[in-house]
């Protein structure tokens, strides 16, 4: 790699964003350069989306300069930004479902001849262009409901290839990808590179950081920390860059002896969504869940909390047999889900942290018939404490929190409800390193303390940080189940990729 | 192959259940009533229901934004009293029958540009839809009983009422223009650009808002289409009774939701389509049709049209719904 003096694609000089209350950005100087991929850290709340927002047009900065090709430009709007070869693709899914994959992906620029009329071939054939380079195996006229997340996610990938894209900036592409489809999204984003676009990467995974990227630039509480070669530097420097203190990442090791078995599943099917799946859970153990999204993890997970009814097998609770009728049912007998979407399904975004974390108990927390003040915000404490959830009040509404203290609070929530056994499903989707380290040491305090856990994950360091056994799942099928010691990234790889273990004769 | 068609078909009613319940119900009255089955008692279901067919492919677009227009009603009386007053001012006298001209203009620029006033409203407030038509609903029936005095006009000219009872070849005039209509706007939904934003629009307005589509002039539009499509009903409506009446359309507004509804247009938006909003439509005129050729008490149809409204939404959740797989609410 050689260094040149070209003109970035891309310079940020100075942006300054203020919300009311709060220095979202405070000067922050960025420079991407053209054929580069350039990493984006920082913890959450640090500024990165904010800034990318400011770069893409959706949000208009204090103060501050944006340069493209050495050219001073202003963004008025995502249009306007798009036009000049800005393309932000996002973190969350922002697609229409009841339009097919080409209309979401020339969404806003349909190509059309006179009168209006969509130009239905140009359409097709343009989007089935772009869907080809990004070996997507759909066609542009499928809709968009039909798809998984993964595969729509493609989709919002494949908006950015729409123009001649000077700068394409990822945000947390892989959140809702599993390996496998990560490394298809990985070719994509070389790809860009090699053809000249300045890609700026954002995300947790510190692996995915130092795979892909060239170098990288440090946000920490809105203010630029610098920038590195990647090549140059190692974890453990750009951790101290992110939250100013380095991170001991100790192995997990298995200090509590299991107890007896907390929850035991024997031949449980849903329809086509799983069959024929077996499995125990003791106390104090952790049992992770590995598979490729769409698995049937989460299936498995909904079912055991009431909400799918099972076709066909038994749930058994502390040796006894259990049908569980709904979720308030699971609720009383013990069972807690941390849902994998947090926004979606974990949260009521509107509400403050206070009501959030009490939603589930708030039958219980009761003097005469009014609900007590104090019990809900002396468990909101509690939990604040001990999660170290940041948040300036209890009042504050969850939706202005970060995405790590978003997920906090969920797993505050159904920790208040003291589960005897928590499912958590993708615990640290979205949520930076040091946040992450806390969660998955919280999550093995609690198997200590004699709860058991289930822990849903794509992420395979997660599984094999956390876990005492990793179960494999494939297609709805438990391929197979690994105990402590025998698991290797290769075996488990080979599992959810649906490779049956030969028999041994 | 066979399957793959068969297939498609089974999609495609699973899709728009009406048609399936609208097949259900001509079958049921072709056998249970011998004057059913006839051609011209269709072209009659056709012209009786083009009031409502009208509104309710204009009410389909803006339920697809995720909005809804409560004042249709309220526009087809002040739509079709200024049909009947103008066309007998002194000032056309002597126009002939070209005297139903200007107010045939008038008319139709007035229900647009009432659309246009909500639409306008709900963009550049923000207020909801259903507040903004429904305050409009309230107001614009007080402006037709001030402008009409509580008074029906009558049409002097019988040209005018000729022209609501006039065929076209075999086909009553009506009936071929709902027809034409329908056809119009469903193109307007599926192949243009406008028509493919609707859903954008309805289906995720911040994507639509970040793709560059103007969200709020989009909807201007959609409301001034069934603006004008409630004007026009008014129009049709009063030159088939050669009158109007300060109380005319009067919950029209519902009858066309249910219509759109029932036509599988889900109230949040993003969702439906002007096939099922046909079907939805015919739907209502068949019950009604069928129901009073078997002499069915009048109170009685509402009863029956209630409960089958009711019963062709829950059945169509159970439909769109995945079996035993699905998640328990």
């Amino acid at each position: 790699m050689t260094e040149t003096n070209q003109t970035p694609a891309l310079r940020l000089e100075g942006i300054v964003k203020t919300f009311p209350g709060v220095r979202a950005l405070d000067g922050v100087d960025l420079e991407v350069r053209a054929g580069e991929v350039h990493a984006l850290l920082g913890e959450n709340g640090a500024g990165k989306s904010t800034l990318m927002k400011v770069l893409a047009g959706m949000h208009q900065p204090n103060e501050g300069r944006i340069f493209l090709e050495g050219r001073e430009v202003q963004m008025a709007n995502p249009m306007d930004a798009k036009a000049q070869g800005v393309v932000l693709i996002h973190q969350e899914l922002s697609l229409c479902d009841g339009l097919s994959v080409a209309e979401n992906v020339y969404l806003g620029e349909l190509p059309y001849s006179r009168w209006g009329f969509v130009d239905w071939s140009t359409l097709h054939a343009k989007t089935n262009e772009i869907l080809k380079k990004l070996n997507c195996n759909f066609d542009a006229r499928t809709r968009v409901s039909d798809l998984s997340i993964a595969r729509q996610q493609m989709v919002e990938i494949a908006r950015a290839l729409t123009v001649d894209a000077k700068v394409v900036v990822f945000d947390e592409p892989t959140a809702s990808l599993t390996d496998a489809e990560k490394v298809v999204l990985f070719d994509v984003i070389r790809d860009l590179r090699d053809r000249g676009a300045g890609i700026v990467y954002i995300s947790h995974r510190m692996d995915e950081i130092f795979a892909l990227s060239d170098r990288l630039s440090v946000l920490r509480d809105g203010s630029y920390r610098g920038t590195k070669v990647t090549a140059e530097t190692n974890e453990d420097e750009v951790t101290q860059m992110m939250i100013g203190r380095s991170l001991t990442h100790e192995k997990n090791v298995s200090t509590v002896e299991p107890g007896a078995i907390a929850l035991e599943v024997r031949g449980l099917s849903c329809g086509k969504l799983f069959k024929d799946v077996s499995f125990e859970v003791r106390r104090g153990e952790v049992v992770g869940f590995y598979g490729l999204v769409g698995a049937g993890r989460t299936k498995i997970a909904e079912t055991l909390f009431g909400l799918r009814r099972p076709s066909g097998g038994t749930i058994l609770l502390d040796g006894e047999e259990v049908s569980i009728s709904g979720p308030v049912d699971a609720i009383s007998r013990g069972i807690s889900l941390v849902p994998e979407s947090r926004k979606e399904q974990g949260l009521v975004l509107g509400m403050s942290c206070r009501d959030n974390m009490t939603l589930p108990q708030i039958g219980d927390l009761t003097t005469g018939p009014f609900v007590s003040n104090g019990a809900e915000i002396s468990i909101y404490d509690q939990y604040r404490d001990r999660l170290d959830i940041r948040s300036p009040s209890w009042r504050q509404a969850v939706g202005n929190l970060s995405g790590g203290n978003q997920q906090k609070i969920v797993i505050g929530k159904w920790l208040a409800m003291k589960p005897q056994v928590l499912i958590v499903d993708e615990p640290t989707r979205g949520i930076d390193v040091g946040a992450k380290g806390e969660i998955h040491k919280l999550i093995r305090d609690l198997a200590s303390q004699g709860y058991a856990v289930i822990v849903i994950s794509s992420e395979m360091p997660e599984v094999l940080h956390v876990s005492d056994r990793v179960i494999a799942m494939y297609s709805g099928e438990i391929i197979r189940s690994f105990g402590v010691g025998e698991v290797t990234e290769d075996s488990l790889i080979q599992a959810i990729s649906g490779i049956r273990p030969e028999k041994a004769a | 192959m066979a399957t793959l068609k068969q297939n498609k078909a089974l999609r495609w009613l699973t899709e728009n259940p009406i048609w399936g319940f609208c097949a259900l119900i001509f079958v049921f009255f072709s056998l249970s009533n011998e004057f059913f089955f006839d051609v011209n008692n269709f072209q009659n279901i056709l012209v009786q229901t083009s009031t409502i067919g009208l509104i309710a492919l204009g009410m389909t677009l803006v339920m697809i934004n995720g909005n809804i227009d409560l004042s249709v009603g309220a526009v087809v009386a002040l739509a079709a009293s200024l049909m009947v007053d103008l066309q007998s001012w002194s000032a056309f006298e002597n126009w002939g029958n070209w005297q139903m001209l200007p107010a045939l203009i008038v008319a139709l620029a007035a229900g647009t540009a009432l659309g246009a006033l909500n639409g306008i409203i709900v963009w550049k407030t923000g207020v909801d839809a259903f507040i903004v038509t429904l305050g409009a609903m309230l107001g614009v029936r007080g402006l037709v009983f001030v402008y009409t005095e509580e008074q029906s006009f009558f049409a002097m000219n019988f040209t005018f009422s000729d022209l609501g009872m006039s065929s076209i070849g075999p086909m009553p005039a009506l009936a071929i223009l709902f027809l034409v209509a329908t056809v119009l706007v469903h193109i307007l939904l599926s192949r243009t650009v406008h028509g493919r934003n609707t859903y954008a629009v309805g289906g995720n307005r911040e994507a639509a808002v970040n793709a560059g589509i103007r969200v709020g002039p989009h909807m201007v539009v959609n409301f001034m289409i069934v603006g004008f499509f409630a004007a026009l009903a008014g129009v049709t409506l009063s030159s088939q009774m050669g009158a109007s009446t300060p109380n005319l359309g009067r919950e029209y507004e519902l009858w066309v939701i249910t219509a759109v509804v029932l036509g599988g247009t889900k109230l949040a938006g993003g969702a439906g389509n002007i096939i099922g909003t046909f079907g939805g439509v015919l739907a209502i005129g068949i019950l009604r049709n069928g129901m009073n050729l078997m002499q069915v008490p009048a109170f009685y149809v509402l009863v029956i049209m209630g409960s089958i409204l009711i019963a062709v939404l829950i059945l169509d959740k159970q439909l769109t719904r995945k079996g035993v797989e699905a998640l328990r609410t």
